[in-house]
Parts: structure tokens; C-alpha cells; sequence
């Protein structure tokens, strides 16, 4: 079972609960020779946290690459055949020199193909790194865009390959997603089996919980659910919505001053305040029922 | 002065710090405010806007494919790299949602069966607010190209800028360190990051500081909820002074901030002591740092 945490808006606590249902689950099972049972995937690559409540002791296990072209001086013609080609403008002709402006380029490899001279080849440019390890029975892994580079997709696409390949009901896999409702949202949540929103109860939570909604549930058909965290703190904006769109309530956590200390030092909420275990395994639950497992 | 809101993490007090920076900017001469979140814009909902300009924004194209030209000779399935493209039954299936726009695909069919479409990614406004201009848009659920997305937004509000003969730009970035971000703070004056004293926060400061130099960005700090943990709020300091970075406020924890945003005001306008004094002193730090790099730079 895939569970993708979201929310649209930022700092709503996807972290907080992605590690939070992960340890929970943890605690619980127990893996064939002490083995994982749970695996984490930390797809907020220009921002990753995770590792910081769950401690992985991490070794980079890839480079992110994205093939860039290499025009050949000798053979270019300046012919600006590949300026036209690029959907990205990521390419300019000036006079007979083709400037490339790498953090632009998605590596379609249009300009390459399409070269009248043959003069483009492509070479490999790294833009991030995966790195994995573990921590306890959870396997855990993340993406790391590097600074300065601009395009967050392509590095979880590649975390994405590390998807532990058992699954079904015993075999918890959870991503914490980015903010937002763009692309790199969309490639963390593509192929999940339940989108769980994050949210807190005023209209900021609210408007960018819509926008999320309208990716997993219009856009990728996905089932979803809200968790109402800092309950209490606004208006009941939240709770309307959910209820005129038929989307279910599976937690609410309170407004705490506590949960904003332990997430403060990075402990995992059920770890810091052990009476959250409990609502922790219910939301585990519900999700299995949700998932129809 | 062109100041960007930015933070790394997200919900470490962007919106909240941007419009109160608007709030008090308004009262000493014609601002502009620009949203750069585009796909979870926010200013919007504190500052009321009365939208009196909307414009389309249009992505990359998307593939589409003439099935009665397609002769499933699988070419295309072969150029495209983002598994945009599928056989099925004789002939060839695009995934829009997959589909990066680049037309590889429609450059090498070599039956002509497919053209790029026009794909409408979202909206742009220009509105009227009680401190001045804002300019924000809404990114169409799921889209890419935020990051031109928020280009266009920054381009019309400078427009704005000199057409009003202002010379303020308050923009409120987008969390995060890649393309909308570097988008937002291209050719800002002054990036002002707002921090919390949490692990996450810490970590996160520290990227996008260091994307901020990346760029050759002066950067200056603010701390929200700086007594939550004093701690690592220490550590922040200390952080931001051996990097040469100012930390110009500290701001308390404080639900009442929630409140006063969920009723659409601004902290500046609903509270007063602490955080207003506060916030009155990191606006004029940020004013001092521009004018002072300006002379540096004159």
C-alpha cells in the first residue's frame, strides 16, 4: 500500500505525520530477520526532512542525470535549427555559437536529433543525488536536488525507482510529498494507492488543500483523505469542504504547543508524546480501509 | 527596493511577514506586491483583492495524436523521454499529464500524425488592495512551468512599478529552492527568509541561503517563533553571524497571528506590541541593507 502525504499548502505537518505513521507502524510489526517492514520516501527533494526525525544512517545509491547537449564547433553550421527545436529555450544562436543554458534543459533530446550536421551529442549532467539507508525496521530513502538547480521532477522520478517492489497490505510504503500542486507534486503522487492531505483549519489550509485535491482525486483519480492538524486554530472552512465533497476526516490532531516542540527537536510525534501512537495505528487502519485491503 | 519573500520550508511565515511588509511599506509611499506562489498563492486571501485585470497563461504544448494517420510504427514511443506515449490498439496514446511538451515526438513522426496543442496551465491578475497593486495568478492543478508562470507575474508588477512611479516591490515567494524559487528571486534587491527554530527549518534555512548565494542574492533572516525552541534559535544565530548574514527580527510565538490572518488583516494591522514593534524594525532593516547595497554597488 502506497500512502502519498500532501497538502498544497506548506508546513501544514506532512512530515511530521509521514514519520509519525512510519514509526507508528514500526513499533508494531516485525519483519522477517528483523528486516523492514515500512518504507519511507522523502519525494520533497529542493527541501527534504524526513531523515531528520527518522535518523537513516544514508549512503548515496545514485546521481540524478539529465543528458545535456554538447554542440561540436567544428561541425556546427550555426544553422539555429536547434534553437527552433527546443521547447524549453533553453538553447540561443549567437553569430556561430550555440550557448546552452543547462539548468533550462530538460533533456528531451530534440536538438540532438534534429541537428542537420550530426554536430550535437549529449552528455550526462548530474542535478541531484538519491540516497538511502535505514533506520530501525523503517527502509528509508530521499532525493536531493542540488543547489541552484531547478527542476525537483526528474529527482523524484528517480527516487521513485526505488519503490520497494513487495507490496500489498502488510507492506507499508509512505511518500512525503512536496508542497504545492505542480509538477513535482504530481510525480510523487503518481501511481500511490491514497493521497492523504495534510491541512490546518483556516482559509490558507483550506484554498491550498483544494488545489491538492484537484490534482490527486481530478487529475489522478486517486482516492483521498484529510488529517486536520492544528485543530482548533481557525475556522471550520476545512471540515465544510470535506464534508460537501464527501471526502473523509481520518485524524485530527489538536493544537498543541508540545507537537510544535518535539517536531521543533525532530522526534517523531508518537515517539515524543506516546499517547499519539494510538490515533497513529487507527489512521493506518482506516487507510487499509480506504485502500479496500 | 525589490524584496522577495522567501523560506525553504514551507509554513514558516512567508505570507504573514510578506503582507505586513506591504502593510507598512503602504504607509510611506505607492507599493506593488506581486504573489509568487503560484500553485498555493495566498496574499490574496489576506489582502482582499478586487481583480480588475485577468489574462491566460499557456504551458508547453501537449502531443496529440490523429489516430487515423497514426501507423503505430513506433517511432515516437522511441524519442520520448518521459513515458509520455503508449501503444494501444493499433495506435499510439499520449498521457497529457506526462507530456513534458518538448515535441520530439511530433518532430519525428514521419507521418505527420501529430500536432502539439495549446494547453491553458492557468490564470494571471492584476488587482486593487488597500495597500496597492497586487499581482498573482493561479497555476491550473497539476501543471508544470510554474517558474514561468511566476516570471510573467514579477515582469507585469515591475511594469507596474514604474508605471505608478513607485519604486516598492514586495513579492511573496514560493517555499522550496528550485525553479519558482530561483524565478521569484531573480533580480531581487533583498531576499528576506523567514526561519523557525525547528531541525526542519534549520536545514532548510541553510539551503536556500545558499541558493540565495548561488545567485549572488543578498539575504537577510527572520526568526518566527523564536521562542519555541530557544535552543535552536541560538543555533540559527549563530549560523547566520558566521555566514555574514543578518538576523533583522525575532518574532514570539503566537496563535493570535492564525486569528488575525484568518480574518483577512495582516499582524501589523490586528496586533500591536511585540509584533508590530518588531515587524516596523525588520522593514526598516530591510530597507537599510537595500539602500546600503545600492551604495555599494554605486
Amino acid at each position: 500500500m502506497i500512502v502519498a502525504v500532501a497538502s498544497g499548502k506548506g508546513g501544514t505537518g506532512k512530515t511530521m505525520l509521514a514519520t509519525g505513521l512510519a514509526a507508528a507502524v514500526a513499533s508494531i510489526r516485525s519483519g522477517a530477520d528483523g528486516g523492514a517492514v515500512v518504507q519511507l520516501l522523502d519525494c520533497d527533494v529542493e527541501e527534504p526532512n524526513a531523515h531528520l526525525f527518522l535518523n537513516p544512517h544514508l549512503q548515496k545509491t545514485a546521481e540524478v542525470v539529465i543528458l545535456t547537449p554538447t554542440v561540436d564547433p567544428d561541425r556546427c553550421s550555426g544553422c539555429r535549427r536547434c534553437a527552433e527545436l527546443c521547447a524549453f529555450h533553453a538553447i540561443a544562436v549567437l553569430g556561430k555559437e550555440v550557448l546552452v543554458f543547462e539548468e533550462m534543459c530538460h533533456g528531451c533530446g530534440s536538438c540532438a536529433l534534429g541537428c542537420p550536421e550530426g554536430a550535437i551529442s549529449e552528455k550526462p549532467r548530474v542535478t541531484g543525488v538519491i540516497e538511502e539507508g535505514s533506520a530501525g525496521k523503517i527502509a528509508f530513502g530521499r532525493g536531493v536536488l542540488n543547489v541552484g538547480e531547478a527542476m525537483a521532477a526528474p529527482v523524484i522520478r528517480y527516487l521513485k525507482r526505488r519503490l520497494a517492489e513487495e507490496r500489498g497490505a502488510d507492506r507499508l510504503v509512505v511518500l512525503d510529498a512536496p508542497p504545492g500542486s505542480s509538477c513535482p507534486v504530481v510525480e510523487c503522487l503518481r501511481g500511490a494507492d491514497f493521497a492523504l492531505m495534510v491541512t490546518e483549519p483556516t482559509p490558507f489550509g483550506l484554498h491550498d488543500l483544494e488545489m491538492a485535491v484537484q490534482v490527486a482525486r481530478d487529475e489522478l483519480h486517486l482516492p483521498v483523505g484529510v488529517v486536520v492538524n492544528r485543530d482548533g486554530v481557525g475556522d471550520s472552512g476545512v471540515d465544510d469542504y470535506c464534508r460537501d465533497e464527501g471526502i473523509p476526516i481520518l485524524m485530527r490532531i489538536p493544537l498543541d504547543r508540545r507537537i510544535a516542540e518535539a517536531c521543533s527537536e525532530g522526534l517523531p510525534l508518537p515517539v515524543a508524546l506516546p499517547e499519539y501512537l494510538g490515533p497513529f495505528l487507527s489512521l493506518y487502519h482506516r487507510l487499509k480501509e480506504e485502500v479496500g485491503l | 527596493m525589490e524584496l522577495v519573500v522567501l523560506s525553504g520550508k514551507g509554513g514558516t511565515g512567508k505570507t504573514t511577514v510578506a503582507a505586513a511588509m506591504a502593510h507598512l511599506a503602504s504607509r510611506e509611499g505607492r507599493i506593488t506586491m506581486a504573489d509568487a506562489d503560484v500553485d498555493a498563492a495566498n496574499l490574496g486571501l489576506v489582502l482582499s483583492p478586487r481583480v480588475r485585470e485577468s489574462h491566460q497563461f499557456f504551458g508547453e504544448g501537449v502531443a496529440a495524436i490523429d489516430p487515423r494517420s497514426c501507423t503505430a510504427c513506433g517511432v515516437c514511443l522511441e524519442v520520448c523521454r518521459f513515458d509520455a506515449l503508449f501503444p494501444e490498439g493499433g495506435a499510439v496514446r499520449v498521457d497529457p499529464i506526462a507530456c513534458e511538451g518538448c515535441a520530439s515526438c511530433f518532430h519525428r513522426c514521419p507521418s505527420g500524425a501529430i500536432r502539439m496543442e495549446e494547453r491553458l496551465a492557468g490564470h494571471w491578475f492584476v488587482s486593487d488592495t488597500r495597500f496597492g497593486p497586487l499581482v498573482h495568478a493561479h497555476l491550473l492543478a497539476g501543471q508544470e512551468n510554474s517558474g514561468k508562470l511566476v516570471t510573467r507575474v514579477k515582469e507585469r508588477a515591475r511594469e507596474i512599478v514604474r508605471e505608478t512611479g513607485g519604486d516598492t516591490l514586495i513579492v511573496d515567494g514560493p517555499p522550496g529552492i528550485g525553479c519558482p524559487v530561483i524565478a521569484a528571486c531573480s533580480g531581487a534587491d533583498l531576499v528576506l527568509v523567514v526561519t523557525e527554530p525547528t531541525v526542519a527549518g534549520t536545514h532548510d534555512l541553510e539551503r536556500v541561503l545558499a541558493t540565495a548565494e548561488h545567485f549572488r542574492l543578498p539575504a537577510v533572516v527572520l526568526i518566527n517563533k523564536h521562542d519555541l525552541n530557544p535552543g535552536r534559535s541560538g543555533g540559527i544565530e549563530g549560523f547566520c553571524q558566521s555566514h555574514g548574514v543578518p538576523v533583522v527580527g525575532r518574532l514570539p510565538y503566537d496563535d493570535r497571528v492564525t486569528v488575525a490572518m484568518t480574518e483577512g488583516l495582516t499582524v501589523t494591522e490586528r496586533l500591536g506590541g511585540t509584533i508590530l514593534d518588531e515587524m516596523e524594525r525588520v522593514w526598516a532593516q530591510c530597507k537599510a541593507a537595500a539602500s546600503g547595497l545600492r551604495q555599494v554597488r554605486r
